[in-house]
């Protein structure tokens, strides 16, 4: 069971992801938006979408820079005043995203305009989301210093996914909510072909160098 | 200098007899789904009035357009590029739909299935969004041909720099006025729209300057809706996509009008290619205030210079498109008797839309009983006519401040300098038709004018009794050149080509 949860899960959600990615960017660029209800309601989505937003960013953030710097994280932490203050705003900015979202959910739920333009997948993403951010901030709660042995766990557990040479005893022994918290990540990950989760990956970061004006020639195959 | 095309249209608002049919013919064809249907790509509002949607010109309130940041300087009035990503989860001066207002239907079934009662039953408006029962509040039109209105013509924020008198003047029971205001995408040189849109689903066709949205690009970023200062990029709810005005650009490629300009009724549309120089885009648009109209028409070209003409076809405009540039009843309009202007252009988005302002009432006020034409005696013509003088226009039931906020950026002198022509014009056919204008007063309305009897003619024609083919010189697009530059062999576009969408452009996840 631990084997496929954690050297199983994990590669099929990647290749779910991006095949399935691709395939819906390949078969139906139509469907690839954010699917934006603030036309309908405007004043709610404010409060809920910034605080979820920057909030779950700057998590996440903060587990792909670990991830990636493990050592220099390892140092930045490396005194109980810095792991105090970064527990703090690592909860807080939990917090944030998890007020945030279950706002957008009963706005949602609420608000009868933006329920009709509301999916089936648009219900059960907002529910694991919710989820997967409670779990975190119980794991914050009960399990303090997650800042500090996610390195000693999470990390070696994730590189050695990446070296093809999962080594599921980093993970095996954790508590259930920290072993849950990490399958619904990478359950979230499959899940994002089919939902409105794609638009993630198109994060118009061009808009900060393209000229403002765009020239599409018809006779010509060139912009400008 | 870089010569572009662009294809370019006048409305000639003193046609304009408020029938929507234009409106009608477009919802027909383009936005007759679920999602679109409070979309108005075509609509006529009248004036003085709020518009659709309400109050669109107040830019305090939406953002659109550009603002001049001193000299040939020009940032988006709706934020910076790293503000649009940091405002993307939230776009806080996003209008929403009761800007515009709630779609909805009627419970028609209820009619045929009630059961039998004492009273007959009635059909309940529904709304479309919810398909609750609604109560009616706004409508596309709701504030149609209630000029002076103080409910609602009061809040039009073009009345800003008028005198309370003034305003006073425009409530006058008897004595209201009002004329129609028909709104198309005005296809910018300088569009707000493709400059907000952080994808870069919106583009400029390069050969007819036609602004379109792609919307498998479009991310529903939202930001377009807000950077068009007329608002008429529209945000599809049930697709989560945007959609805009697109010219009928397929009726174009294949040689017909615009469905709003062919089923015009009072025939105020006119259509046609105008030559202008791209390079002097980002320096026209950044002028002040009052110099933007004229600054607009030097960067249209003439199309009968020869060094235009060298530098058009270097740019691959072709022959057929130069003729069909000479041929422009738009170019005429605007820039050989500069009697169209653009409409706010101190949104400086450089609208390709230009519009004929329409003649006013004469100024009367009720006086024992009698209308009183104010001034009627300065020019001489009434006494003999026993008419109110056409010469005093300028004096008009709404104030020339007015019709300067909507078309020249508050210039009164080139609002002034129109009027003068379209009355000459009027002085002069009228002398014509009737002759009993003293010839004197024709000469000084003409001379008031800077126009001559012919180019009076020459107004009154295209004006008043233009052929089908002089409205819309529709220049050849080459959408089969096109098709074999994107696609090698023209035959391919029987099956890679498409149709367009394969699947039906609705949500499915």
């Amino acid at each position: 069971m631990n084997t496929f949860l954690f050297a199983v899960v994990p590669y099929l959600a990647v290749v779910i992801a991006v095949v399935g990615g691709i395939a819906r960017y390949r078969w139906d660029r139509f469907s690839y938006s954010s699917q934006s209800s603030q036309f309908l309601e405007s004043r709610k989505l404010f409060w809920g979408s910034i605080a979820w937003h920057y909030g779950v960013l700057a998590v996440l953030g903060a587990h792909v820079l670990a991830l990636m710097f493990w050592d220099a994280w390892g140092k930045m932490l490396s005194g109980p005043t810095r792991l105090y203050s970064f527990e703090v705003a690592g909860l807080a900015l939990s917090w944030l995203a998890f007020g945030g979202l279950a706002f957008l959910l009963w706005r949602r739920l609420s608000d009868s305009r933006v329920r009709t333009v509301t999916s089936p997948m648009d219900w059960v993403l907002l529910v694991l989301l919710l989820g997967q951010v409670g779990l975190g901030i119980w794991m914050a709660l009960g399990y303090r210093w997650g800042s500090d042995w996610y390195l000693h766990t999470i990390v070696p557990w994730i590189h050695s996914l990446f070296a093809l040479n999962p080594k599921i005893g980093y993970v095996t022994a954790l508590p259930d909510v920290v072993k849950a918290h990490a399958v619904l990540g990478f359950f979230l990950m499959a899940l994002f072909p089919f939902t409105r989760l794609v638009h993630v990956v198109t994060v118009p970061i061009t808009y900060l160098w393209r000229p403002y004006q765009v020239y599409l020639w018809n006779r010509r195959a060139s912009r400008q | 200098m870089d010569i572009r095309a662009q294809v370019s249209m006048v409305f000639h608002l003193d046609k304009c007899i408020g029938c929507h049919t234009c409106s009608i013919a477009c919802k027909n064809i383009w936005t007759d789904r679920k999602g679109s249907e409070y979309m108005w790509w075509n609509n006529v509002e009248t004036k003085p009035g709020t518009g659709y949607p309400t109050q669109w010109e107040d830019q305090q309130k939406y953002r659109g357009g550009w603002e001049r940041e001193g000299e040939g300087k020009l940032s988006l009035k709706l934020q910076g590029r790293g503000r649009a990503l940091g405002n993307i989860f939230a776009n806080p001066y996003l209008p929403t739909i009761d800007d515009y207002y709630e779609p909805w239907t009627y419970d028609f079934d209820e009619l045929f299935n009630a059961p039998e009662g004492d009273d007959q039953p009635t059909a309940r408006p529904v709304s479309m969004i919810t398909g609750e029962p609604i109560d009616i509040e706004a409508g596309p039109n709701w504030d149609d041909d209630l000029g002076g209105s103080t409910i609602y013509a009061a809040n039009d924020p073009n009345l800003e720099g008028l005198s309370s008198d003034e305003r006073a003047e425009l409530n006058e029971l008897e004595r209201m006025v009002f004329f129609y205001l028909p709104r198309i995408c005005n296809h910018c040189a300088n569009p707000g729209c493709v400059a907000a849109c952080p994808a870069g689903a919106i583009h400029k066709r390069g050969e007819d300057g036609i602004v379109l949205l792609n919307q498998e690009k479009c991310r529903a970023w939202r930001m377009c809706i807000s950077g068009c200062p007329y608002k008429k990029t529209y945000y599809n709810w049930a697709t989560g996509k945007s959609e805009k005005c697109i010219l009928c650009y397929p009726r174009l490629e294949s040689g017909h009008a615009p469905a709003c300009f062919h089923s015009c009724v009072g025939r105020i549309r006119y259509l046609g290619l105008v030559l202008y120089d791209a390079a002097a885009i980002k320096d026209v648009a950044a002028r002040p205030d009052e110099e933007l109209v004229e600054a607009q028409r030097a960067m249209i070209k003439d199309p009968f210079d020869p060094e235009i003409i060298e530098l058009a076809q270097a740019n691959g405009i072709t022959p057929d498109q130069i003729k069909a540039a000479q041929d422009s009843p738009v170019y005429k309009f605007v820039k050989v008797w500069k009697l169209a202007l653009p409409l706010h252009a101190e949104f400086r988005t450089l609208p390709m839309l230009f519009y004929v302002p329409p003649m006013l009432p004469v100024l009367a006020t009720l006086k024992n009983g009698r209308y009183d034409v104010d001034g009627a005696n300065k020019n001489g013509g009434t006494e003999a006519t026993g008419l109110p003088s056409i010469s005093n226009l300028e004096q008009s039931r709404v104030p020339l401040r007015y019709m300067a906020n909507l078309f020249s950026a508050g210039n009164e002198a080139i609002v002034a300098e129109v009027y003068r022509k379209l009355n000459a014009v009027r002085v002069h056919m009228r002398q014509q038709k009737v002759g009993n204008i003293p010839e004197s007063e024709v000469a000084e309305a003409l001379g008031a004018a800077g126009i001559t009897a012919d180019e009076a003619e020459a107004i009154f024609r295209l004006t008043a009794m233009p052929t089908f083919q002089e409205r819309f010189v529709i220049p050849p697009l080459l959408r089969d050149q096109a098709f074999e530059a994107q696609l090698g062999d023209p035959f391919t576009q029987k099956r890679e080509g498409g149709f367009g969408f394969r699947a039906a452009p609705e949500r499915r996840w």
